[in-house]
């Protein structure tokens, strides 16, 4: 099912800056990773999904409805988590989250039920009665998310939700998020400009740079063909790729690391007997699966 | 047996049950802020000039019934008890304005707000409704305490309430005319700056500033001048609007034949106070 679609969606603010430009992707529900490097757009693309400023041009639909004129359809089924700080340190984090419920619409019991809830699901049920202003960044990103997901939308938008966590929190959230998209079913996009960090967790991958549309598509069929074999060998790397080309593999090198493409588990077998006719001191063998980032950089380098 | 000591995770449950529009959140934010307004879910700390002020002047209106009721005497009328405490409610919108919009501003909560159904006239609708009605039960509820005091003590039975609610409603009137153009000022001058501490100072010195004009003006030798001064200060402005409506000029001052003047400005101020807080909001609220 398509969730998100835009048309050669356009965004130029006033005074020429092109913030999105000529913008055309489908995507399916799941966790979604909208990944670039800062300024690339990626802001501009959920506040335009949310009604907050219109595009320019093309046209963006959400769960096929228009942001524009059905902004309010939009937004009682979207969840949104701004990157920059956004609590109030003078409140308690569970009248805080029933609060923002009851702008989302909800009446005040079943605002305080939802309150509960998705301040438990994002693991904050001890110390929602405390003031925000003394909760960890930690916890206030917690906080955050869960006010996003105190309405119970189909679809969170999720601006940098790892921003300013040290490396257990950036997991632990992680973790969190796909969850949420796997088991409670609710579609994420979550925005960021570490590849490696929302690769882990996202079922399709949007990748855009100044504005432009880097690339689309399902983390699975990125990665399809990426697995290489990585040999590393004491000395003789020369003659090992003068020989495994002989027995028609195709070997890229990497510093000290010859990269191997792994077509079939006869790879193995072929480079070993390679390495043992060489007599050559064998380092290191092993599987490498692509990074996406990787996939980004060969793409990049074609286009030029 | 066994079962009951088990806890059972129920995982993520899906909300089914019923969606308010934006009519039902922008009254969740009106009643949200006139709690603030009072401090009620707030911190102590908050609620204790609210009520400071509010306590004044139960006590003064209290006093005041005291003396109509035992003594039969009149100090202040409904209207200038109003005009007495304008101080006081100076001081209230100049603490409370900012509380309601400042802090917002401060904590960058607005986004969350605008990514909701809420839209940038329901949030100024609701803030503004609540602080004008915080300022309007300010006023009011002393005003009824007043009426209390000198309504039952009477001798006229029925009749003497009647009269009184009479002097009561325009009262009442006045109070709200109060309120809706102090809390107008407030919000507009609060909504610029994120610091609470600016904005009351800000908000102060507006009223504190006029005031000095008005002076100036009203000792030129100069009637009409001396007419048109109460057009300088909001407060001023205000008595001279309830003077010329009543016909009644002693002991406030005297618009003359400018009394629909007074009118007109008092309903521009407050329009164009409402119009610049949604002009700013629809900026602040594309982000």
């Amino acid at each position: 099912m398509t969730i998100i679609a835009t048309e050669a969606l356009t965004k130029t603010y006033g005074g020429g800056v092109t913030a999105l430009a000529d913008l055309t992707v489908a995507v399916d529900a799941g966790v979604i990773g909208l990944v670039g490097a800062n300024g690339a757009g990626k802001s501009t693309f959920i506040k335009i999904m949310l009604g907050l400023v219109p595009p320019s041009s093309g046209t963006v639909r959400v769960f096929d409805l228009d942001p524009v004129t059905e902004t309010d359809k939009v937004r009682a089924r979207v969840g949104y988590m701004p990157e920059n700080d956004c609590l109030p340190p003078d409140v308690s984090a569970s009248e805080f989250v029933t609060h923002l419920g009851r702008m989302s619409g909800l009446p005040r019991t079943a605002a305080r039920e939802r309150a509960s809830e998705a301040l438990r699901h994002v693991g904050l049920y001890e110390e929602r009665y405390r003031q925000i202003g003394g909760y960890s960044t930690g916890m206030k990103q917690r906080v955050k998310l869960a006010q996003a997901l105190v309405h119970d939308p189909d679809l969170l938008l999720l601006d940098e939700p790892t921003n300013g966590l040290d490396p257990a929190g950036r997991d632990a959230m992680l973790a969190l998020v796909h969850r949420i998209g796997t088991e409670f079913g609710i579609s994420v996009v979550v925005c960021s400009h570490l590849l490696g960090e929302v690769e882990r967790i996202c079922d399709s991958l949007i990748a855009i740079e100044g504005g432009r549309l880097l690339r689309a598509d399902r983390i699975s069929s990125m990665t399809a063909v990426s697995d290489v074999l990585a040999v590393e060998v004491a000395d003789g790397t020369d003659e090992l790729a003068a020989a495994l080309t002989a027995r028609g593999l195709t070997v890229s090198r990497e510093g000290r690391l010859l990269l191997v493409p792994l077509e079939s588990d006869a790879a193995y077998d072929r480079i070993l007997q390679a390495v043992s006719e060489l007599d050559l001191n064998l380092h290191r063998l092993d599987q490498r699966r692509h990074r996406v980032a990787e996939l980004f950089t060969t793409k990049e380098t074609a286009d030029v | 047996m066994s079962e009951t000591g088990v806890i059972h995770d129920i995982g993520y449950q899906r909300y089914a049950g019923e969606r308010l529009g934006r009519l039902a959140a922008l009254n969740a934010l009106y009643v949200h802020g006139l709690r603030a307004s009072f401090g009620l879910g707030r911190s102590a700390k908050a609620k204790i000039f609210p009520w400071l002020v509010a306590g004044i002047m139960l006590l003064v209106a209290v006093i005041l019934a005291a003396v109509r009721s035992q003594l039969k005497q009149v100090i202040f009328t409904y209207v200038q008890f109003a005009d007495q405490m304008s101080w006081l409610i100076i001081f209230f919108v100049a603490i409370l304005a900012p509380a309601l919009v400042s802090r917002d501003m401060r904590s960058g909560t607005l986004p969350l707000y605008f990514s909701r159904p809420l839209r940038a006239a329901d949030y100024v609708t609701a803030k503004f409704a609540a602080l004008t009605t915080a300022v309007w039960l300010l006023l009011g509820v002393p005003q009824f305490i007043m009426f209390l005091g000198a309504a039952f003590t009477g001798d006229d039975g029925a009749k003497g309430v009647w009269n009184e609610f009479l002097d009561l409603a325009p009262g009442w009137g006045y109070s709200l005319l109060w309120a809706l153009l102090f809390s107008g000022i407030s919000l507009l001058i609060a909504s610029f700056t994120g610091k609470q501490a600016f904005a009351a100072g800000g908000i102060v010195a507006v009223f504190l500033l006029t005031t000095p004009i008005f002076g100036v003006l009203s000792i030129l030798p100069s009637t009409t001048a001396n007419e048109m001064a109460g057009l300088a200060s909001p407060m001023t402005l205000i008595a001279g609007v309830g003077a010329w409506l009543s016909g009644n000029t002693e002991n406030t001052l005297d618009p003359g034949r400018f009394g629909p003047v007074y009118g007109i400005e008092a309903v521009c101020l407050i329009a164009v106070c409402l119009l610049l807080l949604l002009a700013r909001y629809r900026k602040v609220a594309s982000l």
